[in-house]
């Protein structure tokens, strides 16, 4: 294992850990923006008493994505450092403009958040929750503008030493940097990704409540409010994504004939449903809509699409995982949209409240759109490759000189075991806090008994 | 050239930003374990509780920073310091859970569990962050390529240690002042002989490392010599930390946190005077330092860096301020508490 291969696993392994919790974070503070404003505006308890609720559980998913993310903004330094060294120039702005614009706008007015229930005023405690999310949203801005330049990348010269070699990129237009070709697309998909993150945590949780008889009316609110946001996500999911496939086909053809397994270099396409990709013989087994790919992309299911014969080997990313991740994340995609709407209709008949192998359902689908997160974000990572920065310079070129494998590897084990424990914890905690639940005893004394809260089994 | 010398000064900002601000939770967190029973620890844990976060950013963001105006210099650093870097962080995310987990279940081992972490966490932190800086104040070898050529030895050595055992020492008298401000009854009548302590372990310290720097580090006082105007910055910070004790024993507890904060920025800014131009000094040959122009970004990103930093940071100073305001007063346990 070579210092190359090392810090590519870690750079997986501790970015796809970081992710889960800014995930949840921007979900979940958008939700929470959400049940503050109908408390300030109804007036009605509940509702105050689920944003505190939810809260705690927002402080929890923001403490670990704090210390996950600090991991992240080093880890250019320590493990690519040619890389930094060849795109400093650019990609150093947006991330310092992270750390500016949100990351303090975020951890300032959070402790207003989680502390000043009874400092501030409701208005101005609505006002920080407000911000939070806010700068929930702005990070994942930032980030995607400096991810997006390294797929498209725009706005920049190339620099050259006397002998002709490329040494690295200067940033000649800011704007043209952050309004790369694909900043927008990326943008507005990862943020619906993180909502849709938010709104089928809310949800699992309520339909837990509702099959364990407590917390009723807080529950179907969220479940409500949950469904609400989830339909309309996952519709709109639907749509950006099919724009990230348009842009891809125009910017990164590689990469969307590797996201499909297509290899003929000039034919029209199928859209594969699923399958197998076999990257030596160039085969495809598995079930293809004939024409659909050139549809999608084109409207005429005759066009042809680049495949991966007309680009060189080299510069061909792993076709099988790409693919494989790919679908499943579209597949997931679908799942949300036909759960969103079943929960949809059932609310329209009123049953809903007590279809408990639907709720069962709920309970769980918040993996789907974690995992369609992760699998997206795989996609287009490791479709990028070989690149790091798309067409300039390739991921074994930006990789730290001089620094030893051994290092890295105990690197990757230190950060195997800590996550692997933080992950254990984040599950124990968060278990907790559901068990607890919200604060409504004065609502129904009668039922909260003697009895201990997660002692109890099914009513 | 003027936009690399506004940068280095921006960047120092930064991190003197970060050492006060999160320089006291590091003392919290190394005194935490002096606390004797868990109404105390916790009364500890929450007078950083609400600010400890907000604090870390400064080091994120001074990362970003260095990334976008000196990236070489952030390449050279974080690559070369690799070991010592990885346990800085693990050292952060423990202390970051800990915070969090620490007052979410009752059973004696899992609080034991946390103290531990807390302190260790913080205790860890504070010395790989003076390991960085005496390593940054000595230099350490680097290839004609800039790349740092040495090993983890080459960083544990006697000179970085003893800044590292300094800057222990100057967390503990930051943090136990800011306790002084934080804590009521008992427990503030404990913290105050704390602070008598850790002042006097401090200014040992300090003597020491001056010392040791004036004899073995000489370069290092180059721009002293050449601007003798510049001892202002040394003689200020000497009286800053002066008067900590003076202001402590008359009891006026704020002016000594800002003393010993204004003690720190001096501190830093001395340093920082007598590192320029140098970002990194090469001691096996001076020509492969990484200075403030060759590590720099170009004029372009400089200027549009700067644009950020004239936009955000009065924001950022803003509500740094209003967060303080709101969490102004002695700290009393409620429900929201950790
Ligand atoms: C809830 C999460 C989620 C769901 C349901 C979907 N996606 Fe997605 N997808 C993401 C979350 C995501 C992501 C994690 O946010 C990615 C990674 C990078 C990016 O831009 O967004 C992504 C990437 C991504 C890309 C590649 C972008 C790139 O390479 O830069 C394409 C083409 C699509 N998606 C298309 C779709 C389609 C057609 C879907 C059908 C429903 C779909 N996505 C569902
Ligand atoms: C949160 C979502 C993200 C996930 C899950 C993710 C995942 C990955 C994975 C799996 C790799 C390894 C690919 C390989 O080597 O085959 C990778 C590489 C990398 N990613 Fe991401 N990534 C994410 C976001 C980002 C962002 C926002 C940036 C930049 C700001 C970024 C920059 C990089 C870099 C520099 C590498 C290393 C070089 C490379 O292997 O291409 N990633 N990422
Ligand atoms: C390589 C890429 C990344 C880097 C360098 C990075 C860096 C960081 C850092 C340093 C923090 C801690 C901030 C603090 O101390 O308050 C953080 C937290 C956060 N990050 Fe990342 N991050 C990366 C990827 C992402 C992605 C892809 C997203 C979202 C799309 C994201 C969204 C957030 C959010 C919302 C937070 C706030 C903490 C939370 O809500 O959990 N980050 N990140």
């Amino acid at each position: 294992m070579n210092t190359l291969l090392l810090s590519r696993i870690q750079f997986g392994l501790t970015i796809s850990f970081h992710y889960i919790f800014p995930l949840l974070s921007i979900g979940l503070s958008a939700m929470m923006v959400m049940m503050e404003g109908t408390y300030l505006a109804t007036r009605d308890k509940k509702w105050e008493q689920m944003t505190r609720f939810w809260t705690g559980i927002f402080a929890l998913t923001f403490v670990l994505g704090v210390a996950t993310g600090i991991v992240m903004e080093f880890e250019f330094g320590t493990n690519w450092a040619n890389y930094s060294r060849f795109v400093g120039d650019v990609i150093g702005a947006p991330l310092a403009a992270e750390g500016i614009f949100a990351f303090f706008l975020e951890s300032g007015f959070l402790s207003v958040l989680l502390f000043g229930w009874d400092r501030v005023k409701p208005a101005m405690h609505f006002f920080a929750t407000v911000m939070v999310a806010l700068g929930a949203v702005f990070s994942a801005v930032w980030i995607n503008v400096a991810n997006s330049w390294m797929q498209t990348p725009a706005g920049f010269v190339l620099l050259k030493n006397a002998q002709g070699k490329v040494t690295g990129a200067k940033m000649t237009n800011f704007w043209k940097v952050v309004l790369n070709p694909s900043t927008l697309d990326r943008l507005e998909h990862v943020l619906i990704g993180a909502f849709l993150c938010g709104a089928f945590l809310v949800m699992s949780v309520a339909a837990w409540y509702l099959l364990k008889n407590r917390h009723l009316p807080i529950a179907r609110s969220c479940l409500k409010l949950g469904l609400i946001v989830a339909i309309i996500c996952s519709l709109l999911q639907l749509l950006t994504g099919d724009f990230n496939a348009r842009m891809i086909a125009k910017y990164q053809p590689a990469k969307l004939a590797a996201f499909e397994g297509a290899f003929p270099a000039d034919a029209p396409e199928g859209m594969g449903v699923a399958g197998w990709v076999n990257q030596t013989r160039q085969q495809f087994y598995g079930l293809r809509i004939p024409g659909m790919l050139s549809w999608l992309l084109y409207g005429s299911t005759t066009r042809p699409v680049e495949g991966l014969d007309a680009f060189p080997a080299k510069d061909w990313p792993p076709v099988n995982p790409v693919f494989q991740s790919y679908h499943l994340m579209v597949a997931l995609g679908m799942f949300l949209i036909g759960i969103s709407f079943i929960g949809a209709f059932f609310w329209w008949r009123n049953t809903l409240w007590t279809r408990r192998w639907l709720l069962w359902i709920f309970v769980f689908s918040v993996i789907a759109p974690l995992a369609a997160n992760e699998l997206g974000w795989f996609s287009a990572e490791v479709g990028r490759q070989p690149w790091i920065v798309y067409g300039i310079l390739r991921t074994s070129q930006g990789v730290s000189p001089d620094l030893p494998a051994g290092d890295v590897l105990a690197s990757i084990i230190m950060f195997g075991i800590l996550y692997a424990l933080l992950f254990a914890l984040f599950l124990f905690m968060l278990n907790r806090k559901i068990q607890q639940g919200p604060d409504d005893t004065p609502r129904h004394p009668s039922q909260e008994g003697p009895l201990p809260q997660h002692g109890r089994m099914e009513a | 050239m003027v936009l690399q010398i506004i940068w280095f000064i921006l960047l120092g900002a930064l991190f003197t930003g970060y050492a006060i601000l999160d320089g006291f939770d590091f003392g919290v967190g190394m005194l935490h374990l002096l606390a004797k029973d868990d109404q105390d620890r916790r009364a500890l844990l929450n007078s950083i509780g609400p600010v400890w976060d907000g604090n870390e950013v400064w080091l994120v963001t001074a990362g970003g920073a260095m990334f976008a105006a000196f990236k070489n210099m952030y390449a050279t650093v974080f690559s070369g310091f690799y070991l010592v870097f990885m346990m800085l962080l693990m050292a952060l995310i423990f202390r970051a859970v800990s915070i969090e987990f620490r007052g979410k279940e009752p059973m004696r081992w899992w609080r034991k569990l946390w103290d531990g972490g807390f302190f260790i966490g913080s205790l860890l932190a504070a010395l790989l962050l003076g390991t960085f800086v005496g390593n940054i104040a000595r230099g350490v070898p680097l290839n004609a390529a800039g790349t740092f050529t040495g090993n983890l030895l080459t960083l544990l050595n006697p000179y970085a240690l003893m800044v590292a055992v300094t800057t222990v020492a100057l967390f503990l008298m930051h943090g136990s002042i800011y306790l002084v401000m934080k804590t009521e009854g008992p427990l503030h009548d404990r913290v105050r002989l704390w602070v008598n302590n850790s002042i006097i372990f401090f200014i040992i310290c300090a003597i020491s490392t001056t010392m040791v720097t004036l004899i073995y580090y000489p370069r290092l006082t180059d721009q002293f010599r050449a601007h003798p105007g510049l001892f202002i910055v040394p003689l200020l910070m000497m009286l800053a930390i002066a008067n900590v004790p003076r202001e402590i024993f008359q009891k006026k507890d704020f002016l000594a946190f800002i003393s010993s904060s204004a003690a720190i920025a001096l501190l830093l800014a001395t340093l920082a005077i007598g590192l320029f131009p140098n970002l990194l000094y090469a001691t096996n040959n001076p020509a492969y330092s990484l200075t403030i122009y060759s590590a720099s970004s170009s004029q372009y990103t400089l200027r549009v860096m700067l644009i950020f930093a004239i936009i955000g940071m009065p924001l950022v100073i803003t509500y740094t301020i209003y967060v303080y305001w709101i969490f102004r007063h002695k700290n009393r346990l409620n429900a929201h508490s950790y």
